[in-house]
C-alpha cells in the first residue's frame, strides 16, 4: 500500500509532539528550526503526492487496512492534493513570520500551529464524513488556542464568539451526520454517493434535511452571508501568523461544499441532485457584495483584509453553484491565489502596524513608516494581485471565474456583481494605501525595522502570485484536470469501491 | 419508547437553544452542554431503537448497530473537551473584560438609555 497519503497528517502531528519534548522545547530557536524544517518537508511531501496523483489518478489509503465502505479511508485526488500543497506553502510562510518573534508572545505557538496544520490536512484528505467532523474539531481546538495567542481584550472577546459559534456548528454537523447515517447507512463519501442515487421514496425528504444541515455547517465555516458576522472581528484580532493560517480555514468550508455537493449530491443523485445550488448562488453573490462593502467601510487595514477574505469566499461559493468543470477549475485556481495573497496581506498589515506606532493599522494620519519603499512595494504587489488587475494571478483567476459564467443565464449577475465588487475593492485598497503611506503627520520616524525573516515570509507568499502568473498555462491545465476528476464521480466510486457491482 | 425518546431530545434541544440565546457566558455554556446531550441521544437513535440487542452477532435474537455507539463515544469525548475549553475561556473573558457578558460589555438597560436621552 502507498503510505505517502497519510504522511501529511502524521508529519505535523509528530512534529508537534517533538517540539514539546525537552531537547527541542528548551530553546526558542530549536523550536523554530524544527517547525520550519518539518513544514518544508511537508511541502515536499505534498508536491510528491501531487506528482503521484497526476501519474496514478485517484488513490486511497485504508487505515489499518480495513477496506471501504467499512473502514476509514484517506482519499488523495487532485483537488485534495492541490489544497494540501496550498496549506503547506501558506503554513511555511506563516511559520517563518511567526519565528521572527511573534511566537514568543505566548506559549506553545509551534505545537498548536502544527496541530492545526494536521487538522487542516486531515480535513482535506479524508474520505469519510464523520472523520471530516473529527478533523474539523482537531483544527478548531488548535485554532481556538491560537486565536488567543499573545492575549489581549480583543482576542478574548473574539474568541468567545468564535468558540460558541463553532460549537453550535459542530452540534448541527453531528445532527446532519446522524440523519444521513440513519437513512443512507454509511458515512463514506463515495458509498453515500452510490446510495443517494437509488433512495427509497420515503427517505428522500430526510436526506434532503441532512444535506441542507451540512450546508449550514459548511456555510458557517466558509463564512457565507447570514453566518459570516464572526469573521472580520476574529481575523482582525488574531495575531498576524495565525490570521495568515486562518486564511485557509474558510477555504476548507468551500472545499467541503465542493466535495459534498458535487460528489454526493451531484448530477447523478436523482431527485436530490443540485440540492443546494440555488442557496449557494444567491448567498454567494450576496457575501461577495457585502464583503466589498466591508472593504470600503473598514476603519483599519486588518479588518479590510478580513473583508477581502469574505470577497474571495463569496465569489468561490457563487462559482460552486455552477456545478460544471470550468467553474470548478476556476474555483481551484482562485482558491490557491486568494488564500496566499490574503495570507500575505495579513502579514504585511502587521509589519505596517508595527512601524506606525500608536496608530497601528488604523486608517488615519500617523507618523511615517520607517521603510516606505519596501513596505509600499509589497503593498502594491499584494493589492494589485488581490484586486485582480493585470498582470498578476488575481487577473488570471478572475478571468477564469468570468469565463466559466460566459453564455449562461447567470452571466449577467455574476459579471455584474463580481466586476462591481472588484471596483469597490480597488477603491478601498487605494484609499487604505494612500492613507497608510502618504497621510503622514510630522517628520519623526519610528526605529522599528522589518526583520529579514518577516520580509522573507511576505515575499514567499507574494511570490506565489508571480509564479502563478508565469506558470499560468500548466496551472490552469492542472485545475481543469482536478475539476474533471472531481466531476467524474463514477470513476471515483469505482476506484474506492471496486466490489460494488451496481454501477450504472 | 420512540415518543419518550423524541420528547427527551426535543426538550433538551429547546432548553439548549433557549439558554444559548442568553446574554451571559454561563447560561450559554449550559445551553451548549444540553444541546450536545440532545445531539448525542439523536446520533444514538440513528441506529434505530431496539431493546435487548447486543452488538455481537449470534448472541441475541436482534442485534444493534454498533457504529452509532462508536460515533456517540467520539462525539461525547470531543464535546467534553470543547466544553472544558469553553469554560476556561469564559473564566478568562470574565477576568480580561471585567464582566461575563458574551459581547464583552454589559448592554445599557432601557430605562437608563431613556434617562440619558432626556
Amino acid at each position: 500500500m502507498n503510505h505517502l497519503i497519510v504522511v501529511p497528517i502524521l508529519l505535523p502531528f509528530l512534529t508537534a509532539l517533538l517540539i514539546m519534548l525537552p531537547p527541542v522545547h528548551y530553546s526558542p530557536w530549536r523550536r523554530r528550526i524544527v517547525s520550519m524544517l518539518s513544514t518544508s518537508i511537508l511541502l515536499i511531501v505534498c508536491v510528491l503526492l501531487l506528482l503521484q496523483v497526476l501519474a496514478d489518478g485517484v488513490t486511497f489509503y485504508a487505515l489499518g487496512n480495513w477496506l471501504p465502505p467499512f473502514g476509514i479511508i484517506m482519499v488523495a485526488d487532485l483537488v485534495s492534493v492541490i489544497m494540501l500543497c496550498l496549506t503547506a506553502f501558506l503554513a511555511l510562510g506563516a511559520i517563518c513570520y511567526g519565528s521572527a518573534g511573534e511566537d514568543e508572545k505566548g506559549s506553545f505557538f509551534h505545537p498548536l500551529f502544527q496541530f492545526q496544520v494536521m487538522g487542516i490536512n486531515g480535513a482535506f484528505l479524508t474520505g469519510d464524513l464523520f472523520n471530516l467532523f473529527v478533523f474539523f474539531e482537531v483544527l478548531l481546538i488548535a485554532s481556538y488556542a491560537l486565536l488567543i495567542h499573545a492575549g489581549g481584550k480583543n482576542k478574548t472577546k473574539a474568541a468567545v464568539h468564535y468558540v460558541v459559534l463553532n460549537l453550535t456548528g459542530s452540534a448541527i454537523f453531528l445532527l446532519a451526520l446522524a440523519v444521513l447515517y440513519g437513512t443512507l447507512g454509511t458515512l463514506n463519501i463515495a458509498d453515500m454517493a452510490l446510495k443517494v442515487a437509488d433512495l427509497p421514496q420515503e427517505n428522500i425528504m430526510l436526506v434532503k434535511v441532512g444535506g441542507l444541515m451540512l450546508l449550514i455547517v459548511f456555510a458557517l465555516k466558509a463564512a457565507i452571508l447570514p453566518l459570516q458576522f464572526w469573521l472580520p472581528a476574529t481575523y482582525a484580532s488574531a495575531s498576524a501568523p495565525v490570521a495568515a493560517l486562518f486564511a485557509v480555514m474558510t477555504k476548507i468550508g468551500v472545499y467541503a461544499l465542493l466535495r459534498v455537493f458535487t460528489t454526493i449530491f451531484g448530477e447523478h443523485a436523482g431527485p436530490l441532485s443540485g440540492l443546494a445550488t440555488n442557496w449557494l448562488w444567491v448567498f454567494g453573490l450576496a457575501t461577495l457584495f457585502l464583503g466589498a462593502l466591508g472593504v470600503l467601510a473598514s476603519k483599519d487595514f486588518r479588518k479590510l483584509v478580513a473583508n477581502l477574505v469574505l470577497v474571495s469566499v463569496g465569489s468561490l461559493v457563487a462559482m460552486v453553484a455552477f456545478q460544471n468543470t470550468a467553474a470548478n477549475a476556476s474555483v481551484l485556481f482562485y482558491t490557491v491565489h486568494s488564500t496566499l495573497i490574503c495570507g500575505a496581506l495579513f502579514l504585511l498589515a502587521d509589519m505596517i502596524a508595527v512601524q506606525r506606532g500608536k496608530a497601528a493599522d488604523r486608517l488615519v494620519a500617523a507618523r511615517r513608516v520607517n521603510q516606505p519603499i519596501l513596505l509600499g512595494s509589497l503593498f502594491v504587489l499584494g493589492a494589485i494581485s488581490v484586486a485582480g488587475l493585470p498582470p498578476f494571478s488575481g487577473f488570471i483567476g478572475k478571468l477564469m471565474l468570468l469565463q466559466a459564467a460566459l453564455d449562461t443565464e447567470k452571466q449577467f449577475w455574476l459579471w455584474g456583481v463580481l466586476l462591481l465588487s472588484s471596483l469597490m475593492v480597488l477603491v478601498g485598497l487605494s484609499r487604505a494605501g494612500s492613507t497608510l503611506f502618504w497621510r503622514v503627520s510630522g517628520m519623526q520616524k519610528a526605529d522599528e525595522r522589518a526583520l529579514p525573516l518577516q520580509v522573507f515570509a511576505v515575499l514567499w507568499l507574494l511570490s506565489a502570485s508571480l509564479l502563478m502568473m508565469v506558470f499560468a498555462g500548466p496551472l490552469t491545465a492542472l485545475s481543469f484536470a482536478g475539476a474533471s476528476q472531481l466531476g467524474d464521480v463514477i470513476n471515483t466510486i469505482r476506484t474506492i469501491l471496486p466490489a460494488s457491482g451496481v454501477l450504472p | 419508547m420512540e415518543t419518550l425518546f423524541a420528547l427527551c431530545i426535543g426538550f433538551l434541544t429547546s432548553c439548549g437553544v433557549f439558554l444559548m440565546l442568553r446574554g451571559r457566558t454561563f447560561p450559554v455554556v449550559m445551553g451548549l452542554t444540553m444541546l450536545s446531550y440532545a445531539v448525542n441521544l439523536f446520533i444514538f437513535s440513528s441506529g434505530r431503537l431496539n431493546l435487548k440487542g447486543a452488538v455481537v452477532l449470534g448472541t441475541s435474537d436482534s442485534y444493534a448497530d454498533p457504529l452509532p455507539q462508536a460515533l456517540v463515544l467520539t462525539a461525547i469525548v470531543i464535546g467534553f473537551a470543547m466544553t472544558a475549553f469553553l469554560v476556561i475561556l469564559a473564566i478568562r473573558a470574565r477576568a480580561d473584560l471585567g464582566n461575563d457578558h458574551v459581547d464583552g460589555s454589559m448592554p445599557e438597560p432601557r430605562h437608563a438609555k431613556k434617562e440619558r436621552q432626556k
